[in-house]
């Protein structure tokens, strides 16, 4: 059976600009920052929360051909770009405090902290048009 | 570094949208948000999200009015400014174009529940009104905000 989930993928439009945006603002820390000749110089780029070492994000590039043909490429970038892409969740003790932290570091917010049923929470896009969110759950 | 993919920019104006429907946002700022002129952001906006942006505003504006009918034990007219609009009477008009009820009768018909830990950029996307269900009350001139005020 399935033990464990390790990563998550999130694809991006620029991963120098990602990574900056997921350590420098986001406060995650670099895990794996691997480039690989012999595959046409593939990065592979993770990233994950301080104290959770057991589940990465990778910030995978949108990979032209081989992988993907130049028109799927180009569509898969324009779906980010309309934020139509995933997302990621998160968690915070106190998501005011963080939406005030993160605010501070330039992270775009379009959602302030929320009242919910289940807590509170709140929502922001990384660069490549990613839907992110936080919450703070109530016990 | 590789450029952004104009739709991104768009995307800022749209969550724009989102993030401050309460206040008036005139097409100026949207525009100015995603970098372009007022008129070209318009069409733009349009081609890209398949509706214009006053139309998105004013259907944000009517889902998180449900959202609080449902919700909240507010007055209509306490919602109705709640979300960014100034006249009752148009509220209660788009909404029922909207919803084909009025608030009060929305409210009566949708009683608060328990409900999944859902998070609200879901419940904003999924509750939003179909645009093409409903006309705006009055048309638009160049200022969103006072579209419906």
């Amino acid at each position: 059976m399935l033990k464990q989930l390790t990563n998550v993928q999130v694809w991006v439009h620029d991963q120098d600009e990602a990574l900056a945006f997921y350590t420098e603002k986001l406060g995650l820390e670099l895990r794996e920052d691997v480039t690989v000749p012999e595959m046409g110089n593939f990065r592979w780029l993770s990233v994950g929360v301080p104290g959770q070492d057991d589940v990465a994000i990778t910030l995978m590039a949108i990979p032209g051909p081989p992988v993907f043909d130049e028109d799927t490429r180009q569509k898969i970038q324009e779906l980010m770009a309309r934020g139509a892409g995933g997302g990621l969740f998160f968690a915070t003790d106190d998501v005011r405090a963080s939406y005030d932290e993160l605010s501070k570091r330039g992270v775009e917010f379009l959602q302030e902290p929320t009242e919910q049923p289940y807590g509170v929470d709140a929502g922001f896009r990384d660069p490549s048009g990613n839907n992110m969110r936080m919450a703070q759950l109530r016990q | 570094m590789t450029p952004v993919h104009p739709a991104r920019h768009l995307l800022r104006a749209k969550d724009l949208v989102d993030a401050r429907y309460r206040e008036p946002l005139p097409v100026a700022r949207l525009a100015s948000t995603a970098h372009l002129s007022p008129a070209h952001f318009s069409r733009e906006f349009r081609r890209t999200f398949g509706e214009p942006p006053h139309q998105y505003l004013l259907t944000r504006r009517l889902e998180r009015a449900a959202e609080l009918l449902r919700n909240t034990d507010w007055s209509v007219a306490e919602i109705c400014t709640t979300v960014g609009l100034r006249s009752l009477g148009s509220f209660t008009t788009s909404f029922g174009r909207a919803f084909g009820l009025s608030p009060t009768a929305y409210r009566a018909a949708h009683p608060p529940r328990q409900r999944a830990r859902i998070p609200t950029c879901v419940l904003q996307a999924w509750s939003r009104p179909q645009p093409s269900t409903f006309r705006e009350d009055r048309p638009v001139g160049a200022g969103l905000a006072s579209s419906h005020g």
